[in-house]
């Protein structure tokens, strides 16, 4: 059963974009340590959390692609999953810091410290576990998605409604993570990290292994993607994309096909999350900026939304673009962006992945349909030659 | 009257009423359908059959009146998708088909299997839904159409995969809104031997504007006006009545 669910995943483009992340995950962390920094191909260390951080934006952008690309559902709030992935991570990382705090304290972390507070609040219990930070990175948006899906779906709210309670689900989060007494640190966040399973969070080895981790991540949720829309499954969902009182009137349920579909791409968000914040070294509610899921939006629309390698190239050419542009000319990378998706919507409305897959299908056409010419054209030539 | 029919009728409808913002869309209508019934409907428009059908299928909710389905399921209380796994498939008066995928992927997704999440997700073509297939596409004349996109297909084609989604499905009940609105008279005629084909097995219920379709099916026809039945018999007998002439003959 797993197996043709795995079997059917791969078609020849999963797996080249497959072999090519993982072959990522091995290579960049080897020129980063075993080559000397004033080698030719070394890659520094600030550039492996530099590209870690994009393949997580990957992750975060393949995320809306299940939903957006192949249901319909247009998410602008599917950063908030990341961010509290996130946080459960923050979490995990503010619990290892332990007495290296400014303050000292043995169990309690600095921010609380600093508000007088006492004792740790009940919802910190238990972070100081890797493997329950872990589970509750996706956990958390997983039943956030569960539970706001449950009664959006079910209420049959589509289209721009649901877009809108997404954006409004993100910024009550924004607010709600700003006040000091949530205790998740406020305005501020959670910083200052020291190690992350022993092992230094600065170190350069530790930086390597998070990429991998990155590109793994990655590698496996593509897989796991591409299993579900190659399935009947997918199909169902494309159906309620394109036909959704047909799918109702076929008997399905609408409601729990979009919901499924949700619920895993806000775990895979909350994933992509969790690897974030220890590459960048600081989790804060500006993540939970309704502006951060708009970008998501636009990452996949570049990338070609419902293609699933699409937005994973999406997302790192963007990112890229913003990492350049903001250095060189940092007043303007809003108006870039925004330039972008403009003329991305207006010249290229299946995305750079989907403007090639046409583009492809209509030479395969197109030679078809001259081999066919060719065939007829020798049918008539032969009588004429036998007079 | 009518309660002595309910046990063995396949589709009840007593006294249903609905109203949308005052407008009364279905004024207390009555009839039945017996299993294996061919039955045509006509009215002029906004005498409320796809409002009826919309009743039928569960996508709206009557005000008042009884719906049953095969003695004494009570349909009012059902939603579409639990409605459709019944046994009551719906053709649109627009051909409604998976545009995006192709032909043969429209029949897999309407085959009459499990319908669940993980049912779908783990779901694997045995060879009996591989001879099913076959045997749908013939029915409908579209085995040479199979790996092409539905939305290749023409405006006939594609009514005519639509009713092959709703074989698929193996409706006890099939209802049929203007199966052929905008075909030519060949497919017309065509379609009127498919349907016919078709109600050997299970009812079907066809609204249908176009009088020389219906009397080229030659079965009972209901004539709706104004949210209630307005005369029932055979299409020369109602097509003689008054008030059908009145009412929608006539304009």
């Amino acid at each position: 059963m797993i197996t043709s669910f795995l079997l059917k995943s791969f078609d020849r483009t999963i797996v080249i974009a497959v072999a090519i992340i993982l072959g990522l995950a091995l290579i960049v962390p080897a020129l980063n340590l075993l080559t000397a920094p004033d080698h030719p191909l070394h890659v520094p260390t600030y550039l492996v959390s530099l590209f870690g951080k994009y393949l997580t934006y990957a992750l975060l952008a393949l995320a809306l692609d299940l939903v957006w690309g192949f249901c319909g559902i247009l998410s602008l709030g599917h950063a908030a999953f990341f961010a509290l992935g996130g946080y459960a991570m923050g979490m995990y990382l503010m619990r290892q810091i332990g007495a290296r705090g400014s303050y000292g304290n043995p169990l309690l972390p600095d921010f609380m410290v600093f508000l007088n507070w006492k004792e740790l609040p009940w919802f910190w219990y238990g972070f100081d576990m890797f493997w329950f930070a872990a589970l509750m990175v996706v956990l958390v948006p997983g039943l956030l998605a569960f539970v706001f899906g449950w009664f959006a779906f079910r209420s049959r709210v589509n289209g721009v409604y649901l877009s809108i309670i997404t954006q409004a689900m993100t910024f009550a989060l924004l607010l709600a993570f700003f006040r000091n007494d949530m205790g998740f640190g406020g305005n501020n966040g959670l910083t200052d990290f020291k190690d992350i399973l022993g092992f230094n969070i600065q170190a350069q080895g530790t930086r390597a292994a998070l990429f991998a981790a990155s590109a793994v991540a990655l590698a496996l949720s593509l897989i796991l993607t591409s299993g579900m829309v190659r399935s009947k499954y997918g199909k169902i969902l494309v159906g309620v994309r394109d036909a959704e009182s047909r799918t109702r009137f076929l008997g399905y349920r609408v409601e729990h096909f979009k919901l499924f579909a949700f619920t895993v791409s806000a775990m895979m968000a909350g994933v992509a999350g969790a690897l974030y914040v220890p590459q960048v070294g600081i989790i804060n509610p500006g993540e939970f900026e309704p502006g951060n899921s708009i970008e998501v939006v636009i990452w996949t629309a570049v990338g070609g939304r419902g293609t699933l390698i699409g937005p994973i190239i999406g997302a790192i050419l963007v990112n890229g673009g913003k990492s350049i542009f903001t250095a060189a000319f940092p007043e303007f990378w809003l108006f870039a962006l925004g330039g972008l998706f403009v003329l991305v919507t207006l010249f290229l409305p299946k995305g750079i992945v989907g403007t090639v897959q046409a583009w492809r299908a209509k030479r395969k056409e197109y030679r078809k349909a001259a081999e066919d010419e060719a065939a007829r054209g020798q049918a008539v030539a032969e009588p004429v030659a036998a007079e | 009257m009518m309660n002595e029919k309910k046990p063995t009728s396949l589709l009840y409808l007593d006294g249903v009423s609905v109203s949308f913002d005052g407008f009364k869309a279905l004024n207390s209508l009555s009839f039945v359908i017996e299993p294996g019934e061919l039955r045509a409907i006509i009215g002029p428009n906004g005498a409320g059959k796809t409002t009826m059908m919309d009743i039928i299928t569960g996508k709206t909710r009557p005000d008042s009146g009884e719906v049953f389905f095969k003695g004494d399921i009570d349909l009012t209380r059902r939603d579409e998708a639990e409605i459709a796994q019944l046994g009551i498939g719906r053709k649109f008066q627009k051909p409604t088909v998976f545009e995006s995928h192709t032909v043969w992927d429209n029949l897999e997704l309407a085959l009459n299997r499990k319908r669940g999440v993980f049912a779908t997700l783990f779901y694997r073509m045995t060879l009996e839904d591989n001879a099913r297939i076959e045997e749908i596409l013939s029915t409908v004349r579209l085995s040479n159409r199979r790996n092409d996109f539905a939305a290749s297909l023409s405006h006939g084609q594609k009514q005519w995969l639509e009713i092959g989604m709703l074989l698929a499905q193996e409706p006890e009940l099939l209802l049929v809104d203007e199966p052929v609105a905008g075909m030519t008279d060949a497919e017309t005629a065509e379609t009127a031997i498919l349907l016919k084909e078709i109600a050997k097995t299970r009812s079907v219920v066809v609204v249908e504007h176009d009088m020389g379709f219906i009397r080229d099916l030659g079965v009972k026809v209901t004539c709706l006006a104004e949210g209630s039945v307005l005369a029932e018999g055979s299409i020369d007998f109602v097509s003689a009545d008054q008030k059908v002439i009145e009412n929608y003959l006539g304009r």
